[in-house]
């Protein structure tokens, strides 16, 4: 593409870094991976609890996901790696009227958009959520299609792919500032050399601010911390994906959601109300209690689970919550790829496949009005609230 | 020595009882009259257990190590650490997996062996809440662990008169004390040297139950520390909330782990883990029993096994000379224990737990020396490699910038009665910080520096006879801080010459040979030597100290005497045995011995030491195929798996995984985590982290260069339950408060049930206030009657 040493230079080996590293390189590109981290995945990416679902209401993420979705599984095919893929599906269980008709609202739209899913009944999110609290149950919608991996393993062997198809990785290295050459990125300054390259990947996650204004751009992103565990294994007994929608009493959580990963373990999250605005990754004592309230008022029975640990990841957020993908005008060959939202492991196949077309000057892999949507120069203001986030 | 009694040979003496399960005697510890009073079900087995007794000291009684199968690849799985710092004694009990060693069986209760991963119980009663938040309390100090340390300091900061939480994980507090039946070192003045360890542990939690502002709430583990700066602690089944002004950690030491092949198969284990189910839970573990590691630690454990009537068939120590104080390891050689210096542990094998164990002499840097291997027929092997400080809370809290302190082992390694020093150093430096006028003696610290001390190299064996009729005869060769012998002899006879307690000690002018001095010696090296025995001057009399009843004895009277190193020295006829309660269950033993050996004996065997078998030169290092088929861990298992041994013994992850990790170029912590899996189990990394990074160095990278590993909460696996505290209230319903239909706090008790936990700490007339050292009276005497009774056996 270019006479520099590297087509593309990616930073930030993450959610979204890596796959589109590998898509990048498997579209014969010369891809070099800058991490200021000291390994794949290390940043909020090993935070994910895995959960991978197209059955958004947002038509960019449920088109992003899907090709997601179809990455994830038929990854040990296509790359011989075990990544915890379960096909389980995601279950909304409804025990309230307005949530309710939420998601019965969005239903035909899904449909529309090809998705398999579904409203049934309480018996039946009985059978998918065994022990779930029945009084009050109204049913759910549950769709089939929808999954779980490992963040862990799927960083671990993404970087793998990649490196078996040339990407070389520099870890431990912060990018410090960016070389332009007649409004066309030229190369990329880290803490400890200069990489000469036609084309760069910002794929920063929370950190995306500030390295964006390394290229003179306005990135609006903000990251706010959000908690997540896990137990001790236990046999499987649950199949799909379970989120809770209803606000939590205590006041302090929106909705919650948890799911049990290929190994046994249940691993759980929920969205605090107010929002824990900065980077703050610590865990506090007040997680625990409040959605251990949550879980066993749900299932009585997940009382014995065993919590082995805590943790918080940071969403980068965008003022409208919706992620950014799209190339640069003021700086030629740069694209970016961030503002994941907290949905940046389910969206990083799609992502990184729709970043290697725009690369290669290709449409987009997704619909004009779809991209249209996460473009970098729509209006942040009018901000939406997207009915399932 | 008119209180000698006749020779254990002119009666009927009992054969000693060497089957595993209860002990029915011991020499120090009394045994309950009342047998188990609680019925449980293992499986399909009907079995018993003594009410308060650990689901896993309740198996082992009954002779069952094996409590489940690795949900990865179905290796057995017993118990490791004893003491809820692992999840490997993982067991079902009613519906609920729970870790055996931490759980008390329950009448009635149903224990499941876990084949794999654990099965959720069904739990379909709906249940709800008592509080709508967790409860929150704030304290002045909060000491977490009630080990020497944590007592000590408490007592300091209690008699301040500051609000004292003090929380220990365990049913009984003093820590490992309550496991320390033998006497120990340090001066008399500071640190109640001569005493066992198990009275000095009811010494202070008595001292401390007098304290009116410290709460001790024992069966409370701190299960993390988090950015709040609240400790989270379970008590009473729930998770509470402590908001410390000054948190104390002195949550002592867990055991360091050994990886070689079949180092994960039951029956290999703590030493610690060892003298929790002997001396707490009066079990007896094993028949035949090997130790790794020449520390204080594994030479106590080999006496604590021979004390419970357990063979110790020998003990590895890679060093040329053990660590621990050479009197410990000197009295555990003259019992007939064979001590191998310069030799390290190849491998344990059996199919279903330790059948055997393969040692061999290694060289300076720990490489076995081709031809020197040999196995021995054991069914234990204790690993005693040393221990590591438990000081995650610490470094949390410090990183949150709680003000926190620690103490003990978990700021530094050391032996009981410098962590005693230095919890009451920490009590007062708090006390003062908080405001209180108090002041800490520097003599303390002094003294605690001296109880650190490391033992000083080894003096010649000199030993003087006097032209005298009785006389003490000193092996104390080695220079270790303990002075009780110069504080207890009538006459003033035996000083240590520059007053320092690390010097030894010497015996000079008259002897009434009252054997004071030999009662009290913690390592059991004074003798008395009576020269006017036999006036032809054919025979000689030594008095020896023993700590073990009559079933170690022959009922000839006859034995095999044994010099200061355990060297056979000759035969030796039993006079008689002084056992008075004073005592301390302490007997003094008269033996008539040849006039020539009178210098020379220094103990006499219990056991006849093992001299294992040689193995030809082909066995050693790995399994041959035709050896493989005569291990029976061979089968279903590949001898190449055998041979790469399990490194996270929690995931199952072999050291060869973390090698062709290391060779594919990994070299951060969390990645090793991420990709294969080590690490990631229910000891949060507590075990493998070291050996791990031991493998990156042998790997040829320095650790130092290896990013580390993300330490999180939580400290401990705790039951999702426990966090939603639930109580069940009647008319209650998970369904509702949740759908935002209701007010959930109106639901609610209130914070009522925690605020009870603030009442005043009971003290009654009954004196019930007082904490024994079993929590439940009934289980053993008290320090008062234990003595009686150890004297009367």
């Amino acid at each position: 593409m270019t006479g520099a040493a590297w087509d593309v230079v990616v930073v930030g080996a993450g959610s979204a870094g890596l796959p589109a590293a590998l898509a990048v390189a498997e579209r014969g590109m010369r891809v070099l991976v800058l991490e200021e981290l000291t390994a794949p995945g290390q940043g909020q990416h090993k935070a994910a609890i895995g959960g991978v679902r197209a059955t958004h209401s947002d038509p960019a993420k449920i088109l992003l996901c899907r090709d997601s979705l179809r990455t994830f599984a038929s990854w040990k095919e296509a790359y011989g790696d075990d990544i915890g893929w379960k096909m389980g599906g995601y279950c909304f269980p409804v025990y309230t009227d307005a949530i309710e008709r939420t998601l019965r609202g969005i239903l035909p739209a899904q449909k529309a958009a090809g998705l398999e899913i579904d409203w049934v009944g309480p018996e039946e999110i009985a059978r998918l959520v065994p022990g779930i609290a029945r009084e009050g149950l109204r049913g759910g919608t549950f769709s089939p299609g929808d999954g779980q991996v490992s963040p862990l393993l799927f960083a671990n062997s993404c970087e793998r792919a990649a490196k078996r198809r040339g990407v070389e990785f520099r870890y431990g290295e912060a990018v410090v500032g960016f070389e332009t050459a007649g409004g066309r990125v030229s190369a990329v300054r880290t803490s400890t050399g200069t990489y000469a390259t036609g084309h760069v990947v910002l794929a920063a996650g929370a950190h995306a601010r500030p390295v964006g204004r390394m290229l003179g751009l306005d990135v609006p992103v903000v990251p706010d911390a959000h908690e997540g565990g896990i137990t001790a294994p236990v046999e499987q007994f649950l199949g799909p994906l379970v989120v809770d929608l209803r606000p939590g009493p205590e006041g302090k959580t929106a909705n919650f959601y948890f799911g049990q990963n290929a190994e046994g373990q249940i691993i759980f999250c929920y969205t605090p109300k107010p929002l824990f605005v900065g980077e703050d990754r610590e865990s506090t004592s007040e997680f625990l209690p409040i959605l251990a309230r949550r879980m066993v008022s749900l299932i009585p029975r997940l009382r014995h689970l065993l919590v082995r640990r805590v943790w918080r990841g940071l969403y980068p957020m965008t003022p409208d919550g919706v992620i950014i993908v799209d190339r640069v005008r003021e700086v030629e060959g740069v694209i970016l790829a961030v503002g994941m939202c907290g949905q940046g492991f389910m969206l990083g196949p799609g992502v990184g496949r729709l970043v290697g077309a725009l690369l290669a000057g290709e449409p987009p892999t997704i619909s004009a009005e779809a991209f249209s949507s996460i473009s970098f120069y729509r209006s942040f203001g009018a901000a939406k609230t997207e009915a399932l986030k | 020595m008119s209180a000698h009694r006749p020779p254990t040979g002119t009666r009927t003496g009992r054969a000693p009882d060497r089957s595993t399960g209860r002990l029915t005697r011991h020499p120090i510890l009394p045994i309950p009259s009342d047998g188990p009073t609680v019925d449980f079900r293992f499986g399909r087995r009907e079995l018993s257990a003594r009410r308060g007794e650990m689901i896993s000291s309740a198996l082992h009684a009954a002779g069952i190590r094996i409590f489940g199968r690795h949900h990865r690849d179905g290796r057995p799985q017993g118990i490791f650490c004893v003491n809820g710092q692992c999840s490997q004694c993982l067991v079902v009990a009613d519906g609920r997996p729970v870790k055996a060693c931490m759980t008390p069986v329950e009448d009635g209760m149903l224990v499941e062996p876990v084949y794999g991963r654990p099965r959720l119980g069904a739990h379909d009663s709906l249940g709800g809440f008592a509080e709508t938040r967790s409860a929150e309390r704030a304290v002045q100090v909060l000491v977490v662990g009630g080990g020497p340390a944590g007592i000590s300091a408490a007592i300091e900061l209690g008699r301040a008169g500051l609000d004292v939480v003090l929380i220990d994980d365990k049913p009984v507090p003093g820590g490992k004390l309550s496991l320390q039946t033998h006497t120990f070192f340090g001066s008399i003045a500071d640190c109640y040297a001569g005493t066992r360890g198990i009275d000095i542990g009811t010494l202070l939690a008595n001292q401390l139950a007098a304290l009116p502002s410290v709460r001790v709430w024992l069966d409370t583990p701190a299960v993390g520390v988090f950015s709040d700066k609240v400790v989270g602690v379970v008590h009473k089944g729930r998770f509470l909330r402590l908001r410390p002004e000054v948190l104390l950690v002195a949550a002592g030491a867990r055991e360091k782990v050994l990886t070689f092949p079949g180092c994960d198969l039951p029956g290999v284990y703590g030493a610690g883990a060892f003298q929790t189910l002997v001396n707490r839970d009066l079990v007896r573990p094993a028949k035949r029993l090997f130790i790794v590691g020449g520390g204080n630690v594994g030479l106590i454990g080999a006496y604590h096994a021979l004390q419970a009537g357990i063979e110790v068939v020998g003990l590895v120590e890679a060093l040329p000379r053990c660590g621990g104080y050479r009197v410990h390891e000197d009295k555990i050689r003259r019992l007939g224990v064979p001590v191998w210096t310069s030799h390290t542990v190849l491998r344990a094998e059996g199919r279903q737990g330790v059948r055997r164990v393969v040692v061999a002499r290694c060289d300076e840097r720990f490489r076995p020396v081709e031809g020197t291997a040999r196995e021995f027929a054991v069914d234990t092997l204790l690993v005693a490699v040393g221990l590591a400080p438990v000081n995650e809370l610490l470094a949390k809290a410090r990183s949150y910038g709680m003000r926190a302190y620690g103490a003990g082992d978990a700021e530094e390694i050391a032996e009981a009665s410098a962590a005693i020093f230095s919890g009451r150093i920490a009590g007062r430096t708090i006390a003062r910080d908080l405001g209180r006028k108090v002041g800490v003696p520097q003599r303390w610290s002094r003294t605690a520096a001296v109880l650190r001390s490391k033992p000083g190299p080894d003096a010649p064996d000199e030993i003087l006879e006097l032209d005298r009729p009785v006389q003490p005869i000193i092996r104390c060769w080695q220079a270790i801080p303990c002075n009780p012998c110069t504080q207890v002899c009538p006459l003033g006879s035996i000083t240590i010459p520059d007053g320092s307690i690390t010097s030894r000690p010497r015996f000079e002018g008259d002897c009434l040979g009252c054997g004071r001095c030999a009662t009290i010696c913690p390592g059991l090296a004074i003798t008395l030597l009576e020269r006017d025995h036999d006036p032809k001057r054919r025979t000689a009399v030594v008095v020896l100290p023993f700590e073990f009843d009559d079933t170690a004895l022959p009922a000839s009277g006859r034995i095999v005497t044994t010099g200061s190193r355990g060297e056979p020295i000759g035969r030796g006829r039993i006079l008689g045995i002084r056992d008075r309660s004073d005592q301390d269950r302490r007997r003094l033993v008269r033996v008539e011995v040849p006039w020539a050996d009178r210098l020379l004996v220094a103990g006499f065997r219990v056991q006849k030491p093992a001299e294992g078998k040689p193995l030809p030169t082909a066995d050693q290092l790995a399994l041959s195929p035709a050896r493989a088929k005569r291990v029976e861990g061979s089968k279903g298992r590949p001898p190449a798996a055998d041979d790469d041994p399990i490194l996270c013994l929690c995931e199952g992850v072999r050291r060869g995984e973390v090698v062709a990790a290391i060779r594919e170029g990994v070299r951060d912590f969390n990645q090793l985590k991420a990709s294969i899996r080590c690490a990631l189990g229910g000891c949060n990394g507590k075990r493998c982290t070291e050996p791990i990074l031991q493998v990156f160095r042998q790997e040829g990278v320095d650790p130092k260069t290896v990013a580390r590993g993300t330490y999180r909460p939580l400290d401990l696996e705790v039951p999702l339950g426990v966090f939603a505290a639930s109580v069940e209230p009647e008319g209650f319903r998970a369904g509702e408060g949740l759908s935002g239909e209701g007010d959930f706090a109106q639901r609610t008790q209130g914070d009522a049930p925690f605020d009870e936990l603030w009442a005043p700490p009971a003290k009654d007339a009954k004196g019930e206030g007082k904490v024994s050292r079993r929590g439940a009276e009934t289980q053993r005497g008290t320090k008062g009657t234990t003595g009686k009774e150890g004297g009367k056996s």
